[in-house]
């Protein structure tokens, strides 16, 4: 069996930054696995830590400075990486989902994996739907957010939907499938010193786009940023300054005045 | 091709408000294109759901009755067959778990740009453009979408439900579903234990996000919590970790909570989070970043460290 997984670095932006033009100059940017793909990748070495003869393999489309995260994937488990970039994708801004899902099917048609996991979201662009376009596209089943995952000796899978509410969908799904997976489902491990040893051997193959056999036009995005700025807030925020003590003592007399002590 | 098809949601029985909202959202881009404005109704009881659909700005209401609960395969196909009959330059559907889970499929059968999770939608002309927060809700960007067609996902809470009484047609749709291409079933739903307390019945939540950083942190937090007479609830992260049960979680997936006072500790004020909580009478949040979007709804804050405010503010309760 093999199970792919896609794996993204994010950026977070630090407390103060700046916005220049349509972007936030890289100074104020860190980068990071996405705490989704984290619980992905999990649940797929889980997967092949409980039955064998699964091989995991993670794909992650992005720069050469990738390579640092997908290194935290190989250590944790995954066997092997593929990464895909092509000069002509760092004249995208923002990827939109059917770009990255005419890509990572390409991937999916090359690999044949029974299983693929997808983070949820990713935390930067947050468009919450490359799993699902994906399995569209590569004409795979599907269940997006899924908190929880049984492979069942018939072939199929048992999954949990975590809808609103504190509401759980219970639904079977018949493989090959791609689970976009939520946080919570499994407790992400950290990278052990063996792993990180082990993962230097591991092999990450650099696919371009016409490796895959796609244009850049294929994958021509749709969207462009056209401006960015900090959300206007109509907040009536009241800020109380000062030390903490001092802080601390006008919140007394706030819950004071509230009526939710008795000073 | 001016026409606007959107598609709204129920579960076990009942309408998702989100599909209100949708109406209005709708009823306000059919204006501009000067197209129809469409309403599917898929799955369930299609025809009761009609006619509480039946508001101002909608033209035509389409149901399709097979399939009880939400099934992606059986939306994927009613939609297919929709998009057929009406032609709608936009299809519009809610960001929702169940949203999330066909949206995508509609888009990529439609062979049209997808934008998620929309705050604001606008035309100019021929050109669409489409607000969305990114960064965890730190920027907003406005992206321009290109070609004509799209389908769009929104989220709750960001337009007007429409309340008032309309004039649709309705239309009952007839579709050969094609039961080999349904591939997952749904055999039935769980709730969430109650665990031991129930934070909707709280009238003071002290909640604690990441920010707590390590587990045994948590101690100042109950310590809080115990002074002022309060009930500890959480963000995600927290109860994902296991440092407190589901049944404290905040938020979209869990609780939706209006306590007296709502205390929100190192808590960033992610949308899945406020969506619970932004109905506290008093919002108070203790963060060391300035930019925290928690302080857009919050009606007093302090920004500082929470490791120094929280015990100091135990102590001067004390
Ligand atoms: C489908 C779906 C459903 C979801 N459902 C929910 C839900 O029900 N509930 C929910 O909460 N989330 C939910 N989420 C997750 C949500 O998107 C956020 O990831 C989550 O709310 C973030 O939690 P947080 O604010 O505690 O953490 P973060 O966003 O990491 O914020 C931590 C905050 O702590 C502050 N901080 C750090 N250190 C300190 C310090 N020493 N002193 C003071 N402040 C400090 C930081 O400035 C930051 O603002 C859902 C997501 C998805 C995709």
């Amino acid at each position: 069996m093999k199970v792919l997984v896609t794996v993204k670095e994010v950026a977070t932006v630090e407390d103060t930054f700046e916005i220049e033009g349509t972007a936030i100059p890289e100074r104020y940017l860190e980068y990071d696995l996405n705490e989704w793909d984290d619980y992905a990748i999990e649940e797929a070495v889980q997967l092949a830590e409980a039955h064998d003869d699964v091989e995991v393999v993670s794909v992650t489309i992005g720069p050469p400075r990738v390579e640092e995260t997908i290194r935290i994937a190989l250590a944790k488990g995954v066997d092997r990486a593929i990464r895909i970039w092509d000069d002509e994708l760092a004249d995208y801004q923002l990827l939109d989902v059917p770009a990255k899902a005419n890509i990572l099917a390409e991937v999916v048609a090359q690999e044949d994996p029974d299983i693929v996991f997808t983070g949820v979201q990713a935390d930067d662009d947050a468009f919450g739907a490359t799993g699902v376009a994906l399995a569209a596209t590569s004409d795979y089943q599907w269940a997006a957010v899924v908190n929880q995952f049984e492979l069942e000796d018939d072939g199929t899978v048992s999954v949990h939907r975590e809808l609103e509410g504190g509401i759980e969908e219970l639904t079977e799904v018949q493989l090959p499938a791609v689970f976009t997976i939520q946080t919570g489902i499994n407790e992400p491990r950290y990278a052990s010193l063996r792993g990180i040893r082990m993962a230097q051997q591991k092999e990450i193959a650099e696919v371009t786009l016409a490796d895959l056999g796609l244009d850049i036009d294929a994958i021509d995005g749709a969207l462009e940023v056209t401006s960015m700025a900090e959300p206007e807030t109509e907040s009536e925020v009241t800020l109380f300054e000062g030390d903490a003590s001092s802080t601390a003592s006008q919140l007394v007399d706030l819950f004071d005045d509230l009526g939710v002590i008795d000073a | 091709m001016s026409d606007i098809l959107i598609v709204t949601e129920h579960r076990r029985g009942e309408i998702r408000p989100v599909s209100y909202e949708l109406i209005g959202c709708g009823a306000d881009l059919a204006s501009k294109t000067g197209g129809d404005l469409h309403v599917a109704v898929i799955s369930g009881e299609v025809d009761e759901m009609a006619a509480a659909f039946n508001r101002d700005g909608v033209d035509v209401i389409h149901t399709v009755a097979d399939g009880d609960e939400f099934n992606h395969d059986i939306y994927r196909q009613a939609i297919a067959h929709l998009v057929e009959d009406v032609d709608p330059r936009f299809v519009i559907t809610p960001q929702s778990v169940n949203g999330m889970d066909y949206a995508p499929a509609v888009a990529t059968d439609m062979g049209v740009p997808l934008v998620t999770d929309a705050v604001g939608i606008s035309l100019d002309g021929e050109q669409l453009t489409v607000t969305r927060e990114m960064y965890g809700s730190k920027v907003e960007t406005t992206v321009a979408v290109a070609g004509e067609r799209a389908v769009i996902t929104i989220r709750a809470g960001e337009w007007p439900p429409i309340e008032s009484g309309g004039s649709a047609e309705i239309e009952v749709v007839d579709i050969d579903i094609d039961e080999s291409a349904i591939g997952s079933t749904v055999t039935g739903f769980a709730e969430m234990a109650a665990g031991d307390v129930d934070i909707s019945e709280a009238d003071i939540l002290v909640s604690i996000g990441r920010g707590i950083d390590e587990e045994e942190n948590l101690d100042i937090v109950h310590e809080l919590a115990n002074t002022l007479g309060a009930t500890v609830s959480a963000s995600r992260p927290i109860v994902d970790a296991g440092w407190l049960p589901k049944n404290r979680q905040v938020g979209q997936s869990g609780k939706t909570v209006s306590p007296d006072v709502y205390i929100a500790i190192g808590i960033s004020g992610a949308v899945q989070h406020v969506a619970g909580m932004k109905g506290a009478k008093t919002i108070i949040a203790i963060n060391n970043d300035s930019n925290a979007p928690i302080f857009d709804i919050a009606d007093y804050g302090i920004v500082d460290d929470l490791f120094d405010v929280v015990p100091a503010l135990t102590e001067a309760l004390a």
